[in-house]
Formats: structure tokens, C-alpha cells, sequence
């Protein structure tokens, strides 16, 4: 079944879009990550004009994240403090990162260098994740064992101190808003919404619970991909709201799900499939640069304004 | 049928050039739907001649429709350490975003390179017409006119037109779903030993209409609240699916 999109101006199969928006939506839900460094690719695959797919995307992202969220706040794995430290930072963090995109910009190369920072950041975070789930998950299995009592992490000893109750951590404002930060930063120059690196660094910098994390995760990201949507609609008027409600419509039933499956896993089985997720994302952005493209050049239709 | 006929036998007792063409279209509107999945045009007409045709050489008719015109951007990749990226960019001004060319035989038999140069018939031609500069940057055009061809925007079809005794022709011409609003050009060419004896230009109107339209409009001229409405429905879209869920818990 075909459905003419009226922005994007392509011709496209409604139930591969509802598919594409359900399996983003399942990760979404299961693992915290609004999807964007997925579902973007995807929907260049399915002949979305690369503008019109960035820009819908984050819309579906905030739907998504809300679904899920409101699934998470239900179970009350949500830390809502955390959260809008978090949040605080990543907006700062965006504003710089929109800088530094600018600068970039004007020296040409901006796109290499945000493929090389997929890479770079899908890479460490992928195999960091991955080493480390895999060893959580053998200590577990070995007979008598008992889990690593958590550290005390460098945190504990920075000025500023705040209680986060869900997560059950009383540490210092200032770690969390420098990660939120350095994750707008990296958000705004990739262009998503940051949560395949803000997961990470809450359990293994903030030393937050996983179970936690992610509900505290979507919440963040609604907020920035909210703002992106509106920048996108406002600037460049590539939303395509067709697009975005077959999306949405496969992604917030995704989401469900995800946030179900999720609910049942280890945590430590969830680390090692994001981890899985990312690295072969990050396999597939590589390859992509060291292979030899079949056509050597590329043809953007440029829109008029 | 008939009136077409009434029409065609007219026109051709009228007193013109030596050979002219008469011309109808199926439609001269095209409207982009919510489940357009692209469109078949008609081009039909008929030559209306004084004299009886020469005998030699055979007339050929070409029909060509060209979408409008957009700046592209080519670049290219280069490997540069270890890594492949982009280095050279080359901006072409204005390119069809569609183009096909419909003829009765093999174009280069039945048009001249000059006649091509100088009524831009074939795809490099028609492109280099529109004030490209494009001087030191064939490879990009190239470029340009392979990717687009092999996506099925730029195409050939030769031997597409049917001519019948040297008057009626007709082709049948299909236009993508994946189409961009606005006029399409469109012209007819008659040829003898490669050289052009008559051409006709017509328009055909692409057009979104109804939720196509408004959508679009909304997203050009109120963009903010085009943006607060998407926000709204995937927020709202978020919840409803969450309520519908909330029962289904374990």
C-alpha cells in the first residue's frame, strides 16, 4: 500500500514505514535510546530525502520516548532530579554543540567528522559496554559468587551535593550536568538524541542503577528531540507529519513492547544486546568508509528555500 | 473519439507550414493525491500537412518531458588516508528533477548533433541548456546523469512513439510516484534526415491537492504551529498508546 508523503515528495509503502517505526520503537523502549542513530539511516534507505528523514525522525522520537516513558513512570523507574540535571546540562551542552557544528561547518569536512565521531563514540561505548556486561553476566553465573559491591565512585567527594532518590544516589550536582553536557555537545554535532552514549556513561560514570536508567534517559531526550523538532519545523520546514505519524504509529506500539520485553530481562542481558546493537551500527558506519564505494559521487537535490 | 477525429480531420485541412504539429494530451493536470502512485499520460497528435509527404527521408517524431528545474550538488569520494570521503563538490545551478525522451527510433539516427545542440533534446543537451556551467566539470554532469538514470528519473525510450502512415502518432508516458510538483514541459519534434521540421510546446500542471496541499502549505507558512501540531500528535499519540497498553502489564 502506497501513501504520497507531502514534504519529503516520495512515494513510499506504508507498512514498511510502520515497520521500520516499530522496531525503533521496541529498542526505545527496551534499552533507553531514542533510536536516531538507527532509524535515520533506515529511512535513507527507504528513499526519504536525507533532510526531510533527520527532521521527522525526532519528532517520532519524541512519541516514542513518551509512550515509553509513561510505561516507566508507571513502575516508577524514572529519577526525575537526575533527569533535569541532566537536562540542564544537555541544553547547554546543544547550544555549544550547534556552535562548534557552525565552526566545523565553515571549515568544510563536517561530515566526516561526524561519521568519525559515530565511529569513534559507537565504537568505545559499544565494546566498553559489551566487555563489561559479558563479565557481570559469567560473575553471576559462577556458583557462590557474590556481586561486586559498587564502588565509591569519584563523585562522592565533589561540592554541590543532591539526593536522587530513585537512583538512590547522593552525590554531587556537577558530575551529571557535565555528562549532560558533553552528551548535548555530541548530540547536537550527530544530530540525535544522544542516548546510546547518555545510557553508558549514567551507569558507568554516575554509577546509576540500569533498571533506572533508562526511563530517566527517555526523559531527557523527549526535551532535546522536542527542540529539535521545532528547530527543524521552523528552519528548514522538512518535518513531514505523514511520515511521522506512520512512524509514530508503528513506534509507540514498539515501545510498549520494548518497554515490556525490557522489563523482563537481566540487566545485564539488556547492556550485552544494546552493546551488540551499537557495535554493529558502528561496524556498518566503518565499513562505509573503508570500502570503496560503488559510485563515487554523490547527487544531493538541493531545495529551494 | 469521434470529436477527436472531427478535430484531427480540421486541423488538417487548415493551411499551415509544410508540416505542423497538432497535439492532444489525456490530461494537462496531473494531482498528487495521498495514494498517487504515479501517473500515465497520453500524447497523442497529428502531423497536418498541404502537400503530400516526401517521399524520402522518413518523418520521425521525438517527444521529450522534462520536470522543473532544481540545483543540485555532486560530490565526489577520494580516499584519503585509509578512509573514504568527500572532497570535491560541484554545484549544478539547475537540473530537471525528471526527464524522458520518447522517440519513434534510435535518437542519434534520427536528430543531428547540431539539431540536438540546438533544441536540447537529448538528457547531457537539455541539461547543459539550462545556463550550467559546466566547463571542467563533466565528470560531475556525468555523474549526475548516471545516478539520476539509474533511479529512473532520466530515462530513453526509443522506439516508444507509434507513427502511423506518416501522421498519427501516439506514446503513452509514465510519470513516477516519486514526483515533484510543478510544470512539465512538454515538446514535440518532427524530424526528416535528422533535421528538425516542426516543434510544439506544451505545459502539464503537477499539482498537489487536497491533505496533500494544506499539509504543505501549513508546514511553509506556519511553521511553528506546524511544528507545536506535530509535537502535539506524537506526545498525544505517546499517551494513547500507553492507555491502550496500560492494561497489559504482565
Amino acid at each position: 500500500m502506497q501513501l504520497y508523503l507531502p514534504i519529503a515528495e516520495v512515494s513510499v509503502d506504508i507498512l514498511l514505514i510502520l515497520g521500520l517505526g516499530g522496531l525503533v520503537g521496541v529498542l526505545s523502549g527496551m534499552f533507553g535510546v531514542g533510536g536516531g542513530f538507527l532509524i535515520t539511516p533506515l529511512l535513507f534507505l527507504a528513499g526519504i530525502p536525507p533532510a526531510v528523514a533527520v527532521a521527522t525522525s525526532t519528532n517520532q522520537i519524541v512519541a516514542s520516548s513518551f509512550s515509553a516513558l509513561l510505561g516507566h513512570l508507571r513502575r516508577r523507574t524514572v529519577d526525575i532530579a537526575m533527569g533535569s540535571v541532566l537536562l540542564a546540562g544537555g541544553l547547554i551542552g546543544s547550544g555549544l554543540g550547534i556552535m562548534v557544528f557552525n565552526w566545523l561547518k565553515a571549515r568544510g569536512q563536517v561530515d566526516l567528522l561526524v561519521e568519525l565521531s559515530y565511529v569513534l563514540f559507537l565504537g568505545t561505548v559499544g565494546a566498553m559496554m559489551f566487555i563489561e556486561s559479558v563479565n557481570a553476566l559469567l560473575r553471576a553465573r559462577r556458583p557462590g559468587a557474590r556481586p561486586k559491591r559498587r564502588k565509591h565512585y569519584w563523585a562522592h567527594a565533589l561540592p554541590l551535593k543532591m539526593k536522587f532518590r530513585v537512583s538512590g544516589l547522593y552525590i554531587s550536582a556537577i558530575p551529571p550536568l557535565m555528562v549532560g553536557l558533553s552528551v548535548g555537545v555530541l548530540a547536537a554535532i550527530m544530530g540525535v538524541g544522544g542516548g546510546f552514549v547518555m545510557v553508558p556513561a549514567m551507569i558507568y560514570l554516575l554509577g546509576m542503577p540500569t533498571k533506572v536508567v533508562i526511563g530517566t534517559s527517555l526523559f531527557q531526550i523527549i526535551f532535546v528531540t522536542a527542540f529539535t523538532t521545532m528547530l527543524h519545523a521552523v528552519t528548514n520546514q522538512t518535518v513531514d507529519i505523514a511520515l511521522a505519524l506512520l512512524l509514530i504509529a508503528g513506534g509507540v506500539i514498539g515501545a510498549q513492547l520494548g518497554t515490556r520485553i525490557g522489563a523482563r530481562m537481566k540487566a545485564e542481558q539488556l547492556r550485552i544486546l544494546l552493546a551488540l546493537l551499537v557495535l554493529a551500527v558502528c561496524g556498518q558506519l566503518a565499513l562505509g568508509l573503508v570500502l570503496r564505494p560503488s559510485e563515487l559521487y554523490v547527487v544531493e537535490t538541493v531545495r529551494p528555500a | 473519439m469521434i470529436l477527436r477525429l472531427a478535430f484531427l480531420l480540421i486541423a488538417l485541412a487548415l493551411p499551415a507550414r509544410a508540416e505542423e504539429i497538432v497535439l492532444g494530451l489525456s490530461q494537462d493536470q496531473v494531482a498528487i493525491t495521498a495514494t498517487f502512485d504515479g501517473s500515465d499520460i497520453l500524447i497523442f497528435g497529428a502531423v497536418r500537412r498541404e502537400a503530400p509527404p516526401p517521399e524520402a527521408p522518413p518523418l520521425e517524431v521525438i517527444v521529450t518531458v522534462s520536470g522543473p528545474l532544481a540545483p543540485a550538488t555532486v560530490r565526489r569520494k577520494e580516499r584519503r588516508a585509509g578512509i573514504w570521503v568527500n572532497t570535491e563538490v560541484f554545484e549544478v545551478d539547475a537540473a530537471p528533477s525528471f526527464y524522458a525522451v520518447a522517440t519513434t527510433g534510435p535518437l542519434e539516427e534520427i536528430l543531428t548533433a547540431t539539431e540536438d545542440l540546438r533544441h536540447a533534446v537529448s538528457i547531457p543537451r537539455a541539461i547543459r541548456a539550462v545556463g550550467n556551467r559546466v566547463s571542467g566539470a563533466g565528470d560531475y554532469v556525468a555523474a549526475l546523469l548516471r545516478i539520476r538514470s539509474a533511479e529512473g528519473l532520466y530515462r530513453y525510450e526509443e522506439g516508444a512513439v507509434d507513427l502511423e502512415r506518416e501522421t498519427l502518432f501516439r506514446t503513452a508516458l509514465t510519470l513516477p510516484a516519486d514526483l515533484v510538483e510543478g510544470n512539465y514541459t512538454t515538446r514535440i519534434f518532427l524530424t526528416r534526415g535528422g533535421a528538425v521540421v516542426d516543434r510544439y510546446e506544451t505545459v502539464i500542471g503537477v499539482q498537489k491537492v487536497g491533505i496533500e496541499r494544506w499539509l504543505y502549505n501549513f508546514a511553509q507558512q506556519q511553521a511553528a504551529l506546524y511544528g507545536l501540531m506535530a509535537l502535539a500528535l506524537a506526545v498525544l499519540a505517546g499517551w494513547a498508546a500507553s492507555l491502550a497498553f496500560a492494561g497489559w502489564r504482565r
